[in-house]
């Protein structure tokens, strides 16, 4: 398994956020506005009503005595425009074109013959005021004459009234952006989390498990995690499929190669001829490496295939290192080699017994072919610190310079020469100690001999 | 206590318009350099104390000081505006009009109640009610009266005793008077039942306070209608001879009030005036006796009877309302 970094690109969280954010932006701004506006036009149009009854007011006041236009405006006309922040009141009355009363310099708009009153801003006296027009027609002693009456008032009062509405709108607008933002950011989390809950469920899975994703998710990641599940069970399949492979081929050449064997071994005995007999040792040395080469990677692809679904299991180590020294002694005697068991009587291990027999079978055998007659290889087994096996020999030790090698797959030292071997022994001894997340360390001794330790 | 101290002409407009100024005075201060030209229709001698405190807080200013009615004072600052740096007048409608017209000059910053302002620019310093005085030996045995109605009736039931002894002021001519005549007729029909007795009592008129009182001091009329108080209250030395009624009925209450003109270049030194004034220091530093009620008038609970700054303070001011309101009032009260 190698860790391997994505492509990245941008990234969704950033851009739903972003996207939310701007779009309550945009919408509080608006907010604000159409509030306002609202409010501001609310507000001016109270001011109009006063106005309105103001002016009527006056015109109601108006009346025609003996051909003279007498008015008497009362006291509420203008008391009733009092404001908060005392706005200042123009009024003038018109009788056809002629200024009646009241300021004269204030203009008076023209008058549509159905309206019956009209509003406008405008600027009087260099500062801005609403002006509300109405006018009458009275009619007595033969005279028929228009009066108009048209009041104009400064908007201090409104312009407050519009400051207070836009700190409102402001204080309101802030409430709902904040309001918006929070449900936004809760809107990209829960929209992010099932594809987070993916993310997390796939990393803690193991290096090996390559089962279909289960939990339930959302329509639009299904098309995501169907497509991995398919990927997963191809590469399921096709990893399966090369174990499979390779045990079967291992097992398919070894037959041929044993029958090929005992055929040569039979005609050797036969076989009087030097040069024939030298050909026929080695056919018998080239099946022999043709074999070794089959069992070890067997072995191999044994140790591969249980190291993926390993079946964790209680067991005494010792117990096991003494069945393979028994089983080993036979051959052992052939080389006047003398396997030495010592250490701890009993030491509890976790761990698939089968691939730690593997790996301690291939160390002690390392021990038998690399050290000369007459020695002793000595196997200690320990708990303490951590469980290990240690198989110490007094052969010449590992090549110096391809110790860092010597562990990879199908490597060999230069002192194989001459032994029957693959390369494949040392890695699968390492292979399986980092299946057990334990390790394999190789070293020589002082005394010169090597020391290979499996350790937990 | 009156003095025709000078008689100025002014030339302000090519219309040659002449305002009589009932006195002109200026008040030194001990290093007195700007001088202050305040208009007012305060007579001088009620005055004098508040600008002589003043200036005993502020002795680099000068303070020219005249009067004239307040009609007058009104009709000459349209005039020529930029002559005068403060205008103080009893007549609280024309004052409002002024600033409603742009003429006065807004101090944003004057901590004053906000009955007693309008615009920051209007500011009134006095509470000071109109009152019925009478001189107490004219009216012998007779019961004073309390209220206008208490007045209609005693003035009903004793005409020969007060034929020509009622005074009142000449609405016509005076600011202050024709303030109180309009406010009454607002107030009360019985306003107007009241101006025909006087009308038939042969009511004399006054264009000011002063004469009134000096009249009613002398027993030339018996009864002053609608006088300021504070002027009687003032004269310490009729205080055996008059009574000062406050009509319980409706008491009106004026504000005199004080206004920056528009174009004055003495703002800082008329801000300080004008805050002087409306803090009622004056009233402590110049002793209760001789001078002007302050707005903290304890007597007045009822802020309703003070007349208010509104804007319809100036419908009596306009040309057909005033026409018909004075024909009507010379209908009732000169045959
Ligand atoms: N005990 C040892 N003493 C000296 N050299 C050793 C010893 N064990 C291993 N080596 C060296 O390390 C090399 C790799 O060992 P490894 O067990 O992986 O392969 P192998 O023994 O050559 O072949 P096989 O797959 O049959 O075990 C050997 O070829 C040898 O050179
Ligand atoms: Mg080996």
């Amino acid at each position: 398994m190698t860790s391997s970094t994505a492509n990245i690109s941008g990234s969704l969280r950033r851009t739903l956020a972003i996207t939310l954010l701007c779009a309550v932006t945009v919408l509080t701004v608006l907010l604000y506005f159409v509030i306002r506006n609202y409010a501001a036009q609310i507000a001016q149009q109270s001011q109009d009503s006063i106005l309105q009854a103001s002016v009527t007011s006056m015109l109601d006041a108006t009346k025609l005595r003996e051909g003279v236009v007498e008015m008497d405006i009362p006291y509420v006309s203008f008391s009733m425009l009092n404001t908060a922040t005392d706005d200042r009141v123009f009024y003038t009355v018109h009788q056809d074109d002629k200024v009646l009363s009241g300021y004269d310099d204030l203009q008076v708009p023209q008058m549509a013959t159905d309206a019956n009153i009209v509003f406008r801003s405008i600027n009087y006296k260099d500062i801005p005021v609403r002006q509300a027009t109405a006018s009458r027609m009275l009619v007595g002693d033969g005279l028929r004459t228009q009066i108009t009456a048209s009041i104009a008032q400064t908007q201090d009062n409104l312009s407050v009234t519009l400051q207070r509405i836009s700190r409102n709108a402001a204080v309101f607008g802030a409430g709902f952006f904040l309001l918006a933002a929070l449900l936004s950011a809760w809107v990209v989390s829960s929209t992010i989390r099932p594809l987070k809950k993916l993310a997390s469920s796939v990393t803690r899975r193991g290096p090996q498990d390559l089962s279909p994703v289960a939990m339930p998710v959302p329509t639009e990641m299904g098309s995501l995690v169907s497509s991995l599940n398919n990927f997963m069970s191809r590469l399921e399949k096709s990893l399966t499929q090369s174990e499979d492979f390779i045990a079967e081929a291992a097992h398919r050449v070894r037959t041929p190669i044993a029958t090929v064997r005992s055929h040569a071994e039979i005609t050797l005995q036969r076989v009087e001829k030097e040069e024939n007999r030298q050909a026929l040792k080695a056919m018998i040395r080239a099946t022999d490496e043709a074999s070794r080469a089959a069992g070890q990677l067997l072995d191999h692809a044994m140790v591969t295939f249980r190291a993926e679904q390993l079946e964790f299991q209680e067991f005494d180590l010792v117990a096991l290192v003494e069945e393979i020294v028994l089983r080993l002694t036979p051959i052992a005697e052939m080389r006047y080699v003398e396997l030495c068991l010592q250490g701890d009587a009993t030491v509890m291990v976790s761990g698939d017994p089968i691939l730690i027999q593997n790996a301690v079978r291939n160390l002690i055998d390392n021990a038998l072919k690399y050290s000369p007659h007459e020695s002793v290889a000595t196997i200690t087994v320990r708990s303490n610190p951590a469980p290990y096996v240690e198989v110490q020999d007094q052969g010449a030790g590992y090549p110096v310079q391809e110790m860092k090698q010597l562990t990879g797959r199908f490597s060999r030292g230069k002192n194989s020469h001459g032994t029957v071997g693959s390369g494949l022994g040392l890695t699968i001894a390492r292979e399986v100690a980092l299946a057990h997340n334990g390790e394999l360390t190789i070293a020589n001794t002082p005394q010169g001999g090597a020391c290979a330790t499996f350790s937990f | 206590m009156r003095y025709f101290l000078f008689l100025i002409l002014v030339v302000g407009s090519p219309i040659v318009t002449a305002i009589e100024w009932e006195e002109q005075r200026i008040f030194k201060g001990a290093n007195g350099g700007e001088t202050l030209r305040v208009i007012s229709s305060t007579d001088s001698s009620v005055f004098a104390p508040i600008i002589d405190s003043f200036l005993s807080a502020h002795p680099y200013l000068n303070i020219e000081y005249r009067v004239a009615s307040s009609t007058g004072i009104y009709n000459e600052y349209r005039q020529s505006p930029d002559q005068y740096d403060l205008v103080i007048s009893s007549a609280m409608d024309l004052q409002l009009k002024l600033v409603n017209d742009g003429y006065a000059f807004a101090l944003d910053d004057v901590d004053h109640p906000e009955w007693a302002q309008w615009r920051q620019s209007l500011f009134g310093f006095t509470l000071e009610p109109a009152s019925i005085v009478v001189n107490k030996s004219a009216f012998g045995n007779l019961p004073v009266p309390q209220s206008r109605q208490e007045m209609i009736e005693v003035l009903r039931a004793n005409p020969d005793v007060f034929r020509g002894k009622i005074g009142t002021y000449d609405v016509r001519q005076s600011g202050l008077g024709y303030l109180f005549a309009t406010q009454d007729a607002r107030a009360s029909d019985n306003y107007w039942r009241l101006m025909e007795i006087f009308g038939n009592l042969e009511t004399r008129l006054y264009c000011c306070s002063g004469a009134m009182i000096e009249d009613l001091a002398q027993g030339r009329i018996a009864i002053a209608f609608n006088v300021l108080g504070s002027y009687a209250a003032a004269r310490s030395d009729l205080a055996e001879k008059i009574e000062i009624v406050l009509p319980s009925d409706f008491p009106n209450i004026m504000m005199r009030t004080a206004l920056i003109a528009k174009s004055t270049r003495r703002v800082r030194s008329a801000g300080l005036f004008l805050r002087y004034l409306v803090s009622s220091r004056w009233n402590d530093d110049a002793g209760q006796a001789n001078t002007l009620p302050s707005l903290h008038l304890p007597s007045i609970k009822d802020k309703r009877s003070i007349i208010a700054l509104e804007p319809g303070l100036m419908i009596f001011l306009d040309r057909l309302k005033r026409q018909s309101f004075i024909k009507e009032w010379e209908n009732a009260v000169i045959h």
